[in-house]
């Protein structure tokens, strides 16, 4: 434990706040604390927690990414024209299909970051802006409702009758974001290659000298990122069962904000997985809690902003506090 | 000939020349396939539809020179704009007197300042990340602005503003006229001040800065407090052009605005950047955006057109640095 609150102060932190969130909601509502609303939370979670695996591993390789987003968009669409001309395709086609496009959308941000030492952010704002407009362009705003049947099937992992005949469901798009957790854990911690991000985020120039190969590293962390956009975009259809372009403009900066929350460091060299997963459930369960209290949806956004903007100021406060109140675990 | 080049390089900038070029061959390329590129009508539409983008683009330009970023300016703006909309409608509206207006005026620049103070305090004293910062800003800003108005817009404004937006002095577009001298102002403050002096140096190295003897912290403040100021004349511009405010006007150009600043040469890293080889990039978006118009394609082909001309104006560059095709000493 002592070991734990020392390596990793930031999801320390985010547990205690996240445990004190909770507390209160529970005692001041009497729907929070269910089975129900928690699998809820997860359901419709599920495809922000997948781009933040994803923005995770390039945030730890030093990068930022703004146009995952767009870019699920855009593999959604192309996805649906490749299952067309596979005659419907399946799931297995599906996860092919959408990891590869995403993946090769990963790659063209690489490739212009790597061989063109242009920094990240500007490449994915032109990107960004690339992808939004040829979309908007070639499809002309056009939705796409006549998916196939297995893309948009409702599927169901564990469920249960609840004491009030309601069921608490646990769906497909869950189980992939737990697959994808566990992988991005096994990359980033399990593997040697994983241990090079770290060592490439935190500095790219030792990093380069000890051997680490410089553009492995970025394609592995925006061909992960584009990987998981893919993957999102698929599993947001099954979620919403249309194909809209402007369904997930701008809310890339949204998981950006939450997955700097959760420990990621912009600059590089640090973040986690659990801290990611905590960062994106702090601000779900924050605008849950106002929404199950009856607070008006207009003011969910002030609340969280403001929530974000005080965790940031006083989260170097915070630390001191906790050097003077654990002093006795920190070598000073 | 020589010396004029070097000339126009120290006083303006390196980028200026490059960009002139683009700036030519956009005009070349637009005026000989459409014969109504070259009419006044067009130029009118033109230096009516920059004026906003501009200023917001001016916004951003601080902050990118101090190596930071301002995500919030779109929602900046809009609460300025809120700000008077509310100061007129409480002076009965269409019927407010100039006094009214001056007092609105006045009350959104200080909210617009007041904005930013907040995220120059958090960002120079608490050491937190610009972007970090700023999107939370956005979040917030968004969701206050969502919340004061409920979503809606507010309309009816005297008709004394109507010039404002819509009016020619001596044959020049008024927003244009406002633009320029704010561009003008900016400028002067950027090359002929000790801020602006201390701006760049920020950018360069914050802690040789910072040994020299320079208020680094304040500077920083002071820069974010600008460009708030800034983004309320861009909320008031925004207000008189559209006739209306409404929390997410314009909401499209937050990344935009960052791409003007790149291709005008600003140095991602901080430290590099004029005012008026932004100017000029802006000229060539928005020709860009006005020919592909005349053509009848969408804004979304300019969007898409846009981040390409920003990907190839980085890519030439890179070639040219790493080849030395000109070789001149890179000047501030």
């Amino acid at each position: 434990m002592d070991r734990f609150i020392k390596n990793y102060q930031t999801e320390f932190r985010l547990i205690v706040v996240l445990t004190f969130i909770c507390i209160f909601l529970t005692s001041f509502t009497d729907t929070f604390f269910t089975l129900n609303n928690f699998t809820n939370l997860l359901n419709n979670n599920a495809v922000n927690l997948i781009w933040a695996f994803g923005l995770l591993v390039v945030l730890i390789a030093g990068g930022i990414d703004i146009s995952f987003a767009v870019a699920a968009s855009v593999v959604q669409y192309i996805a649906f024209y490749v299952f067309d001309f596979f005659g419907g395709g399946n799931w297995a086609i599906g996860f092919i299909v959408t990891f590869s496009l995403g993946t090769l959308l990963g790659f063209i941000n690489a490739y212009l970051i790597h061989y063109f030492s242009i920094i990240s952010i500007v490449v994915t704002i032109s990107t960004f802006n690339i992808f939004f407009g040829l979309l908007m362009f070639f499809t002309s705003g056009r939705y796409l409702y006549n998916l196939p049947d297995w893309w948009v099937d409702r599927i169901i992992i564990v469920e249960r009758e609840m004491a009030n005949g309601s069921w608490a469901e646990l769906t497909f798009p869950v189980l992939v974001m737990f697959v994808v957790m566990f992988a991005t854990y096994i990359l980033i911690n399990k593997t040697s290659t994983g241990r090079q991000l770290y060592a490439f985020g935190d500095n790219p120039e030792g990093a380069r000298r000890s051997g680490i190969n410089i553009a492995l590293m970025q394609f592995i962390a925006f061909g992960w990122m584009g990987a998981m956009a893919g993957i999102a975009g698929l599993m947001q259809v099954n979620i919403v069962k249309e194909v809209v372009p402007m369904a997930l403009y701008g809310r890339e900066l949204e998981v950006l904000a939450a997955v700097v929350l959760g420990g990621a460091r912009l600059g590089g060299g640090r973040g986690s997985v659990l801290g990611c997963f905590l960062g994106v459930f702090i601000v779900a369960i924050t605008q849950n809690g106002l929404n199950l209290m009856g607070v008006t949806p207009y003011a969910f956004k002030m609340v969280i902003g403001f929530i974000i903007l005080i965790a940031i100021s006083t989260s170097n406060i915070n630390l001191n506090l906790k050097g003077f109140l654990f002093s006795k675990n920190q070598d000073i | 000939m020589s010396s004029l080049i070097q000339n126009i390089r120290s006083r303006f900038g390196n980028e200026v020349l490059g960009l002139l070029f683009i700036l030519i061959l956009v005009v070349l390329i637009f005026s000989s396939t459409n014969s109504q590129f070259l009419t006044l009508a067009n130029f009118n539409s033109m230096s009516f539809q920059l004026p906003v983008l501009g200023l917001l683009t001016l916004a951003m330009l601080a902050p990118l020179l101090s190596a930071g970023l301002n995500l919030a300016i779109i929602y900046q703006a809009n609460l300025c704009g809120l700000t008077l909309a509310w100061v007129l409608n409480m002076d009965g509206g269409i019927d407010a007197s100039i006094t009214t207006f001056l007092i609105g005026v006045a009350a959104s620049i200080v909210v617009g300042a007041l904005t930013g103070l907040v995220m120059g305090v958090v960002i120079s004293y608490v050491g937190a990340h610009p972007i970090l910062v700023s999107l939370a800003m956005m979040i917030f800003l968004r969701g206050l602005g969502v919340f004061l108005t409920s979503g809606g817009d507010i309309s009816g404004f005297p008709e004394y503003m109507e010039p404002i937006g819509h009016g020619f002095l001596m044959g020049i577009p008024i927003p244009l006229i406002i633009f320029l001298l704010v561009a003008y102002i900016w400028n002067i403050v950027l090359n002929s001040t000790r801020h602006g002096f201390s701006i760049y140096m920020l950018g360069s190295n914050i802690e040789a800065t910072d040994f020299a003897g320079v208020h680094t912290k304040r500077t920083l403040t002071l820069i974010y407090v600008f460009s708030g100021v800034i983004c309320a004349i861009a909320g008031i511009l925004m207000l008189t052009r559209f006739n209306s405010v409404r929390v997410g006007h314009g909401e499209a150009l937050l990344l935009v605005t960052v791409l003007a600043c790149f291709l005008g040469g600003v140095d991602p890293f901080g430290g590099f950047g004029r005012v008026v080889p932004v100017v000029i990039s802006l000229i060539i978006l928005q020709m860009i955006a006005s020919g592909l118009n005349l053509f009848g394609a969408s804004q979304h082909l300019s969007t898409a057109v846009w981040g390409l001309s920003l990907i190839l104006v980085m890519m030439v560059r890179f070639i040219i640095i790493k080849y030395k095709f000109f070789s001149s000493d890179k000047g501030g």
